[in-house]
């Protein structure tokens, strides 16, 4: 311990480089300076994720126990990185045709990962609250950074306003959580309220911490954008420029799954029955409004909120497994989730008309005729996320669903499959749309290279993921097994 | 083993073919003739190396044959593993060809999209040999979801009247129940430890919880076959896909529901089976009755063959569920000589819908005078699908009736009451539209069938008359896969040589 930097690595690069890069784009020239310091951007998280694949992945602590590095963080934070990297590339010509092409873009999407970084390395309620405001910060200004746009404005302020109370119910859980263990590391917290040893089993939880675990799950719950704190969701995600959602869409919720993962099984590993029931309610809620709520949706974008929020509660169908097989299949999971979502709104970006960018469903009608591969990509991202095999989408499912079953919640992956086959019916809608309606006005042909390669690579990803599933489950595997010992 | 890999090539011989037509760029004729030409390769080849596995097969042995397993899923113990035996055969063979046939079938009837239809049927030709080669159940269960995927496109993209409705039926209907098989298939990977088909089957499963995988799994395939009160899907689906799809619908998809009950419901959950075996019986007798009396009144031509498909497959379900050698080998001959006969009906029922753009019984009349060789095909698959001796069709429907005498006479006369209502309604359609006077003014303009109709119907034909006469040829490869089915079931299978 003591003063060793080397975990913090990765997060220490991102910090420098992002201080730098707030320099470069003061100083570049103005029409070069969004593009420059994207550039570097994306390099610096490609260089972090490189650091990290590089580094010993044994469990490491620094900065005072505050702080672990281990198989789990790493796992999770590549996938940030790489989450972060795509949406700052996805974001470019999209900011360049609203005329919103700023530099800051691409740093606060960079501080944000930052703060994601933190938040799934977290140790301690400390560390694990600092990353969270670091991460959701630069969030806030992102949702309104089309700042002369009405509805990103409000979207911006809604989601500030809303994160807010949440922050306060976490921290409010924190203290109680405190005030009844005396510490606030995560490794010291088990031992405190008694954990199982040779000698004895564990003992219960106090009420009190009890009631601070909950209100720590409401505040993650909301991060995570799981009912009954999804409100803020369908109007964020309308409001926000698309890239951002993107942007909140997958790393966002990458994450806060992460860290809620890290919490409910680490510090209360031992107490899976006390935690079980709130994360199965969460999570059967999520599931059932996900596939009812967005049958209803004519704007894709809003169509994705409620799409998202079905797609945590089944992540959280693993989590209420509490095992290593539940956060295996977590992370698969979400691994899988974070290709999908991109790529889907790598196709979001593509719906152009006449240099305006439009959302509605109906928009999409015969796109198969005009833009067959951006079909086709549409296609597979709708089919994956129907969970239909062969596409990588079922075998997340099929990851959680094993792992619920293997902890005796087997009326619960019965829930989950009825409600999979609900929202099978939006997906399927919209690639009716694309296939079988008449053809509405074409869209724009002139796209832009980094959304059409992101789009391409994405779905051929979700499409062979089942000829290759290896390397994914290995490193899942592996991750899983470092944080459940 | 030193041979190549067969089941491998098979299934992934036509995955080339889709993928190779997909990047076919140029001008639209060409394209849909390139497209065509590939196709049709594609689909002979794939053909072929399916005639290679049936002759590297060996009848006499009972397991599985032609074994290929390789690491999938590390980890979780769930790998690639094919191979097939005695009952997997047929099927194979018959996805293989029936692609053939509809590749050769929609030569010039094919509209709009032909690169893109092509691929479809590619891709339901690899899913379709996957799904009866796969000794994993994870991966069983990965064909038989996948095909959901191409054939909703070809309902929802090709087919007419209300097919965007026809397409989300189907799709929804069967989702439902094939997620309650794959909770099912997730339990019994926990409670055995194992995914591959071979050891589930010798795995004994507490008969508490076989009743609730059977009916898991029941949900899955009852839906499939489908059985009464489960067929709504299937009439709407049938009416609005293109031909080629309820040729493939009726000739394959319908069959692995009969697979299923075959593959994994019998051997997996004996004493469960038995348990249910009277609401099979029950529902296989409603379906036949009440099916073929509803098939009466259609006044569309698919409609009316798609009730009596559903009507067809409750015979195969009684026969499956007899448990006896007869009653077994009675509902997979059914099945395979529905496959071919059911497809050819629909094939029929499209060569004049191509010219005429109707479905309507009234509407037709007198066909034999301008079309003979279309009224000689139409009356062949018309007296195979009514049963008559001779053709594919006898051989099943006697084997089963049979079969299911020995365990309830009730059963078997209400069955073959069925035959007599089939006799019915199929002679009174073909009554009323081959027969008659040639009135319509349109009509007398119809072209009889062209070659590319002739040969896709040639081996259809050729395969009803030949089922139907010397059936053993059929039967013998499967003897010693039905045999071993009837062990593990635990019934004595010692009663074969009433055949």
């Amino acid at each position: 311990m003591g003063f060793d930097l080397t975990p913090v690595l990765p997060e220490l690069f991102l910090l420098v480089a992002g201080l730098v890069l707030l320099v470069v784009g003061v100083l570049t020239r103005e029409g070069e300076a969004a593009r420059v310091v994207a550039t570097l951007s994306v390099l610096a998280l490609v260089i972090g994720s490189i650091i990290i694949a590089a580094s010993d992945k044994s469990p490491q602590l620094a900065l005072g126990g505050h702080y672990v590095a281990d198989g789990f963080s790493a796992f999770l934070k590549i996938l940030l990185f790489v989450g972060a990297a795509l949406a700052i590339l996805l974001a470019q010509g999209f900011l360049h045709d609203r005329r919103i092409a700023r530099f800051e873009y691409s740093l606060l999407v960079l501080f944000s990962t930052l703060g994601m970084s933190m938040m799934v390395s977290a140790n301690s309620f400390l560390a694990l609250y600092m990353g969270l405001e670091l991460s959701a910060l630069p969030l806030y200004v992102l949702a309104a950074f089309d700042r002369d746009n009405l509805r990103s404005t409000e979207a911006g302020l809604k989601y500030f306003v809303l994160g807010a109370l949440a922050s306060g119910m976490l921290l409010y859980g924190c203290s109680l959580v405190y005030g009844f263990a005396g510490t606030l590391s995560f490794d010291v917290l088990a031992d405190a309220f008694g954990a199982a040893t040779a000698e004895r089993p564990p003992a219960l939880l106090p009420l009190g911490a009890v009631v601070g675990l909950v209100f720590i799950i409401a505040g993650l719950a909301f991060k995570l954008a799981a009912v009954p704190f999804h409100m803020w969701t369908p109007d964020v995600y309308e409001g926000s420029p698309t890239p951002v959602t993107a942007f909140l869409a997958t790393a966002s919720k990458v994450a806060a799954a992460g860290l809620a993962v890290r919490v409910l099984m680490h510090p209360f590993g031992e107490w899976t029955a006390q935690w079980q029931q709130v994360v199965v309610l969460i999570s059967i809620a999520s599931m059932l409004l996900g596939a009812f709520a967005a049958i209803g949706q004519a704007n894709i974008k809003r169509l994705m909120a409620y799409s998202g929020i079905g797609h945590i509660g089944y992540a959280l169908v693993g989590v209420a497994a509490g095992s290593e097989r539940g956060v295996y299949a977590v992370l698969v999971y979400l691994a899988i989730y974070l290709v999908m979502t991109l790529g889907t709104f790598g196709c979001i970006l593509l719906m152009r008309r006449q240099g305006q960018y439009v959302e509605q469903i109906s928009d999409l009608a015969g796109l198969s005729r005009q833009r067959p591969m951006a079909a086709a990509a549409l296609g597979v991202f709708m089919f994956s996320q129907a969970g239909i095999p062969p596409l990588a989408g079922f075998f997340g499912k099929l990851l959680v669903f094993l792992a619920a079953v293997e902890a005796g919640l087997t009326w619960l992956a019965v829930l989950g499959v009825l409600s999979s086959c609900v929202a099978a019916f939006y997906y399927l809608r919209i690639v009716k749309v694309m296939y079988f309606d008449e053809a509405a006005e074409p869209f724009d042909t002139a796209v832009h290279p980094a959304v059409t390669g992101i789009t391409a690579i994405t779905a051929l990803a979700t499409l062979f993921f089942i000829v290759w599933p290896g390397p994914l489950l290995r490193a899942a595997g592996a991750a899983a097994a470092a944080l459940v010992r | 083993m030193g041979y190549l890999p067969l089941l491998f090539l098979a299934w992934f011989v036509p995955l080339v073919g889709a993928v190779f037509i997909f990047f076919i760029r140029g001008e639209e004729a060409v394209v849909a003739q390139n497209a065509r030409s590939v196709a049709l390769w594609t689909a002979l080849a794939t053909f072929i190396i399916t005639l290679l596995i049936w002759g590297a097969f060996d009848p006499t042995q009972a397991g599985f044959q032609l074994v290929e397993k390789s690491v999938w899923l590390p980890g979780l113990n769930i790998n690639y593993h094919m191979g097939i035996d005695g009952i997997s055969l047929w099927f194979v063979l018959l996805s293989a060809l029936l692609t053939l046939v509809c590749v050769i079938n929609c030569w010039h009837s094919a509209e709009r999209w032909i690169k893109e239809y092509m691929i479809v049927f590619l891709l339901m030709d690899a899913l379709m040999i996957g799904v009866f080669c796969a000794l994993d159940i994870v991966l069983f269960y990965i064909f038989f979801e996948g095909i959901l995927i191409p054939m909703y496109l070809i309902i929802g993209i090709w087919g007419g009247g209300r097919r965007i409705y026809s397409a989300f039926k189907f799709f929804l209907y069967t989702l439902v129940g094939s997620l309650l098989f794959l909770v099912a298939i997730l339990v019994m990977y926990l409670e055995a430890g194992t995914t591959e088909i071979p050891a589930l089957m010798q795995h004994e499963f507490p008969p508490e919880l076989q009743t609730w995988l059977w009916l898991a799994m029941f949900a899955s395939f009852a839906v499939k076959v489908p059985m009464w009160p489960f067929h709504t899907w299937l009439p709407d689906a049938h009416v609005d896909a293109p031909t080629e799809g309820s040729v493939l619908l009726a000739g394959i998809l319908l069959k692995l529901g009969g697979y299923g009950f075959l593959r994994f419901s019998l051997p997996m959950l004996p004493d469960a089976s038995a348990f249910f075996t009277p609401l099979i019986f029950a529902l296989s007798v409603i379906a036949i009755v009440y099916t073929s009396l509803v098939a009466l009144m259609q006044t569309d031509m698919k409609k009316l063959i798609a009730y009596s498909s559903v009507a067809h497959m409750g015979i195969v379900t009684i026969g499956i569920f007899t448990t006896n050698a007869l009653g077994i080998t009675g509902g997979i001959i059914q099945m395979l000589s529905h496959g071919i006969v059911s497809a050819a009906l629909f094939m029929i029922v499209g060569v004049v819908y191509h010219r005429l753009h109707t479905r309507e019984i009234a509407r037709y009349g007198g066909l034999a005078e301008n079309m003979p060789v279309y009224a000689l095909t139409f009356m062949l698959f018309m007296l195979a699908s009514v049963g008559l001796p001779g053709t594919s069709g006898f051989i099943g429907e006697v084997l089963v009736i049979v079969g299911v005498f020995q365990i309830n006479s009730w059963v078997a006369l209400l069955a073959a009451t069925g035959m007599i209502l089939g006799a019915a309604y199929m002679l009174w359609l073909y009554r009323r539209v081959v027969f008659g006077a040639l009135e319509r003014k349109d009509l007398l303009a119809l072209r009889d069938m062209r070659v590319n109709e002739v040969v896709a119907f040639a081996p259809l034909v050729l395969l009803a008359l030949f089922m139907g006469i010397y059936p053993s040829f059929f039967i013998e490869p499967m003897q010693a896969s039905i045999d071993n089915l009837l062990v593990q079931i635990g019934a004595s299978g010692t009663e074969l040589a009433a055949r």
